[in-house]
């Protein structure tokens, strides 16, 4: 069976902090969502799990751009994970998983089973 | 054995030196120390005696202290003059009394030279080479409209300077028919010339003065042996300076045809006791008026002393490079084209004012020596062509022409060898940096420290900074001062736009000073600025996105995702009953706890929403939040102190926790610590500390700029028996002078070393509070101190900050699944990676 995707309602705009990330709970697991007010688009969503630690902090880490890229600092070890693409800046064979984000009315949603991009990668 | 007696005569440049020198070598042991100096000032910085008229003082000029002199156990005798010397008995005189020797030090410099002109001994006749004579100067000014200086050398243009400086109409008088003729050639001179009048100083040259008369319309009349003459209300002599030789003469010591006292290879006179070193001493039919060949000539004798007849003054380069009213003029090495067959190459751009002259060896090969006025920009290039015999590129012309035109561009250090010699005040190779950096230092601060390159003259700054940039690069380290790629700025700069445009965002700060969003090594930084500059909440909206994680969430993030809180107590006294909440609330969340090294408890293991539910329990048993997570102060740690201790001399404790709540939130640019012991046996540990505090029988001794960790370094003494006020004061001086100023990331050590001066410099702008700005840091501090609040008191009753500490927005319930535990020595620990 194909897997099947479907926008996932995960939080409100007024749980967003702009210049930052959440985290939340999705039927793929923890996810970060991003709100960056001054870029277009303004959403990222990547996951929440550092590949480096292990552990689910990478929406507590400090945002900004690298060279134009969206970038997150991890808060362990501050590697920075493109939040585009995911691809880790230090070291481009780790990336972490992205998803399509989208503003709905005043909720926001989530495509979080199928991931395109990296499947066609891997 | 009994120790011997070693005498310095004159306590100038030279003989400080010496001094530093001695000291600290092995021989220093075997003596007892005597130095007499007839001015009545601590050895000060001859060469930047022009800047007492720009409001420099004594103080800013000093090369030592009083205190290093004790230290040392030295017996300074200031404002004594040694009046005879009787080699027999090894003994000398001095209005007060005799003293014996067994080794003698001449270090009695030079004194200026003025023509035998009939009237040359009137009122406002006046010389320009001590402090004394410069008051005089000033004294002389008043009422004065014009003054006159004799001799159109480097310290006549100098002395001319600074009669402008003190409002005076300047005249120079030359007798030669150009200025600076040793240095300069025709073109030069008459160039510098032109642009010295531009700037309002009247050049009279070719003029021999008969005699000096009461004037008519000013206080003075120069009468000229072409008839003509000049009136002026003052005149300064500075028509060469002579080798001051007198005592020696006197003693029978070997002197030369044209005065100095003779010396060898190791500095030592006729005498084999007697030694002469600096101006007064002349090697090889040669004096040496610079200060960099009177260092060398000290270290040479320091090294004689200690038996190590190896080293000897072999002469030295009198290149020079300078700034005459403005002007840059350099001259390097045989810049008359003295040597047989010599070449010149010259370019002269009367339009820009630029004239510069090259002196090669006949065959082309090597640079002899060089002429600059105008623009300096090329003396270092050259310098070090004409000092390392480096081979000139084909087209040697490349290297003073304009780039426009063909001009090769500046030697890079790369090209220079490794026994080049970078700073030659204190004898620095580029081999001697190189090694510096290899051994630890980091930067341009941390190697001026280790090698003392560039603490001279101050000639070689550039020249230094290109090198050392060029090795860090080399070994991969970033040395740019941008803070990051979004701002082209130091910490230190970010900091004065904030102030001065009294900026209060980060958004406003990068849409006006800088480009893109920011990242995570800009983002803490202004966060932390902000934060000195306007103390707002660090959880305000708009510094939220700024903070690293633990600013954030103001608890330090553990290695699987979960935090460790870190409760103030202050000094390290807390009560019983504190001490039972501290365990009961760890009971409850089944936190792991550890005492720190910093006297407090850590509790470890805390999710992010168990955070403000444990802060809240914490505050209501009267905890405040500890800045375990933030670059801010830590903790001052303390001994029991005289309230227990049978040693201890003050309350060590109490003055701890006073310190603790006086600091404690302040953001600074990387972590502080303090300590305070209550006797000198230090049991708190204080010396490894930012701020260190030892008790004695007086008051307080206060350390700074200590540290632990990687590179330990000890504090250093700073002042001495302050009352409780006095050291606060001071403190807050010192803590608000490093939070304005140091570099991020920079720790008070790293810090004080890379301010130019050092921790004399930081005495003096503390202490003596050279700059002015005493008043301003502790009202600053004030101001900090008065607008405090507890971060986590703050948080937690203010439901929209609560909001930021859910671990997953949408579901409150969920527990992280990658958070597992197990259990050791009876407490919760984290499972360690299965991989
Ligand atoms: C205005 C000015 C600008 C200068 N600029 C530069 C420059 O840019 N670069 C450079 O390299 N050099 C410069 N110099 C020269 C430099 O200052 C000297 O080379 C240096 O000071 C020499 O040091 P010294 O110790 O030999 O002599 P001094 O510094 O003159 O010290 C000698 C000391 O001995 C004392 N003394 C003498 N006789 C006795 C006695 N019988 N008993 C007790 N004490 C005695 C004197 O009072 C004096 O304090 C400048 C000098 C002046 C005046
Ligand atoms: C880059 C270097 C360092 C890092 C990243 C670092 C990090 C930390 C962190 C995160 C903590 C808090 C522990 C917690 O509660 O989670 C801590 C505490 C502590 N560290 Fe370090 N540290 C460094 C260097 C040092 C050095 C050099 C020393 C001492 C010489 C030191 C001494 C201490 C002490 C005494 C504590 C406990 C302080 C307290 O009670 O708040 N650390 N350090
Ligand atoms: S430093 Fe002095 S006062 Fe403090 S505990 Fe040690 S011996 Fe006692
Ligand atoms: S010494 Fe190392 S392991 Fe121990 S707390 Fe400091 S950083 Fe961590
Ligand atoms: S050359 Fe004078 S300080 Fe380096």
């Amino acid at each position: 069976m194909k897997p099947r995707t479907r926008w996932e309602a995960v939080c409100t705009v007024d749980d967003l902090v702009p210049e930052s990330g959440i985290a939340v709970w999705t039927e793929d697991g923890p996810v970060a969502v991003f709100y960056l007010p001054h870029r277009l688009p303004a959403l990222f969503a990547i996951s929440h799990s550092d590949p480096f630690s292990g552990a689910n902090v990478l929406a507590r880490g400090i945002t900004g751009d690298l060279k134009g890229e969206p970038v997150v600092a991890s808060p362990l070890y501050k590697q920075h994970f493109s939040l585009r693409t995911g691809v880790c800046l230090e070291d481009d064979t780790v990336r972490v998983k992205t998803y399509p984000v989208l503003l709905d009315g005043n909720q926001i949603r989530l495509e979080v089973r199928a991931n395109q991009r990296e499947s066609i990668a891997a | 054995m009994s120790k011997k007696t070693l005498i310095v005569v004159g306590n100038g440049m030279v003989g400080h030196h010496f001094l530093e020198q001695f000291c600290a070598s092995p021989a220093a042991a075997d003596f007892e120390i005597i130095v007499f100096g007839e001015e009545k000032q601590l050895a000060y910085d001859r060469v930047h005696l022009s800047e007492y008229f720009g409001g420099s003082s004594h103080a800013d000029l000093a090369m030592g202290t009083l205190e290093w002199y004790t230290e040392q156990g030295i017996q300074l005798h200031l404002n004594e003059q040694v009046t005879g010397i009787n080699r027999e008995h090894r003994t000398l005189e001095t209005p007060r009394g005799g003293y014996r020797y067994d080794e003698l030090v001449l270090a009695t410099g030079s004194y200026p030279f003025v023509p035998p002109i009939k009237g040359n001994d009137r009122p406002h006749c006046l010389v320009y080479r001590t402090l004394d004579d410069l008051d005089t100067i000033r004294a002389s000014s008043e009422g004065a409209r014009t003054g006159v200086v004799v001799g159109g050398g480097l310290l006549g243009l100098e002395a001319a300077n600074a009669l402008k400086s003190l409002g005076l109409e300047a005249h120079v008088v030359e007798f030669a028919p150009r200025l600076m003729p040793v240095q300069l050639d025709a073109d030069g001179g008459a160039l510098l010339r032109h642009k010295i009048e531009e700037l309002g100083v009247q050049v009279h040259t070719e003029k021999a003065t008969t005699a000096i008369t009461e004037g008519e319309d000013a206080r003075l009349r120069m009468n000229f042996s072409d008839e003509s003459f000049l009136e002026t209300d003052l005149i300064v002599f500075s028509a060469g300076i002579r080798p001051q030789d007198a005592l020696a003469r006197a003693s029978g010591l070997e002197i030369g045809e044209r005065g100095g006292i003779v010396i060898d290879n190791h500095c030592t006179t006729s005498d084999p006791h007697v030694h002469a070193i600096g101006e007064c001493a002349l090697w090889e039919q040669k004096i040496f008026g610079l200060v960099a060949p009177g260092y060398t000539m000290a270290r040479t004798l320091s090294s004689a002393l200690n038996g190590d007849r190896d080293t000897a003054f072999t002469g030295a380069d009198m290149s020079t490079k300078l700034k005459l009213l403005g002007v840059d003029v350099g001259s390097i090495g045989d810049a008359h084209a003295q040597t047989p067959g010599a070449r010149n190459i010259r370019f002269n751009d009367e339009q820009a004012g630029h004239y510069r002259r090259m002196v090669i060896s006949e065959d082309g090969k090597t640079l002899l020596g060089a002429i600059l006025v105008g623009d300096n920009s090329h003396y270092d290039t050259l310098l070090q062509y004409a000092l390392n015999g480096i081979t000139l590129p084909e087209n040697p012309e490349t290297l003073i022409l304009p780039e426009s035109q063909g001009g090769a561009p500046a030697l890079g250090p790369d090209a220079l060898p490794e026994t080049a010699s970078i700073c030659s005040c204190h004898n620095v190779t580029k081999g001697d940096i190189c090694r510096a950096i290899d051994a630890g230092c980091s930067d341009l601060g941390s190697v001026k420290s280790e090698t003392k390159a560039s603490t001279g003259c101050g000639g070689c700054t550039a020249l230094l900074k290109n090198v050392v940039d060029s090795e860090l690069e080399k070994r991969g380290v970033e040395v740019s001062k941008d803070l990051c790629e979004h701002f082209p700025y130091s910490r230190q700069e970010l900091f004065h736009l904030v102030k001065v445009n009294g900026i209060r965002t980060f958004r406003t700060l990068i849409s006006q000073h800088g480009k893109g969003h920011g990242c995570d090594i800009c983002k803490p930084a202004v966060a932390s600025i902000l934060a000195i500059c306007w103390n707002e909440h660090i959880l305000a909206t708009d510094h939220v996105p700024l903070q690293d994680t633990n600013d954030t969430f103001m608890a330090n993030m553990q290695k699987n995702g979960t935090y460790s809180i870190v409760p103030r107590i202050p000094g390290g006294e807390i009560t019983p009953d504190k001490l039972i909440v501290l365990g009961e609330v760890a009971k409850e969340y089944d936190l792991y706890t550890k005492i720190t090294g910093g006297q407090r408890v850590d509790l470890f293991g805390a999710t992010l929403s168990q955070l403000p539910e444990i802060w809240e329990k914490l505050i209501a048993a009267g905890f405040e939040t500890g800045h375990a997570y933030g670059k801010s102060l830590r903790t001052v740690k303390s001994c029991v102190g005289n309230t227990w201790c049978r040693y201890g001399v003050q309350d060590s404790v109490d003055m701890a926790i006073r310190l603790e709540d006086r600091y404690k939130g302040l953001r600074a640019p990387h972590k502080v610590k303090m300590a305070v012991s209550g006797c000198t046996r230090e049991c708190a540990e204080a010396q490894s500390k930012d701020f260190g505090v030892i008790a004695t029988e007086n008051g307080w001794n206060l350390y700074v700029c200590g540290n632990g960790g990687m590179r330990p370094r000890h504090a250093d003494l700073f002042a001495t028996d302050l009352s409780d006020e006095e050291l606060i004061r001071t403190i807050d001086r010192v803590v608000m002078f490093y939070v304005r100023t140091a570099d991020r990331l920079q720790r008070t050590s790293v810090w004080m070393e890379s301010l130019e001066g050092g921790l004399e410099y930081l005495k003096e702008v503390v202490l003596e509070d050279s700059l002015g700005i005493g008043a301003e840091l502790e009202e600053h501090m004030e101001g900090i101190v008065g607008t405090y609040q507890c971060e986590w008191k703050t948080a937690v009753e203010d439901p929209e900050k609560r909001k930021r500490f859910r671990e997953f927005v949408n579901a409150p319930s969920q527990a992280d699944p990658v958070q597992e535990w197990t259990v050791e020595r009876g407490q919760r620990r984290p499972v360690l990676e299965s991989a």
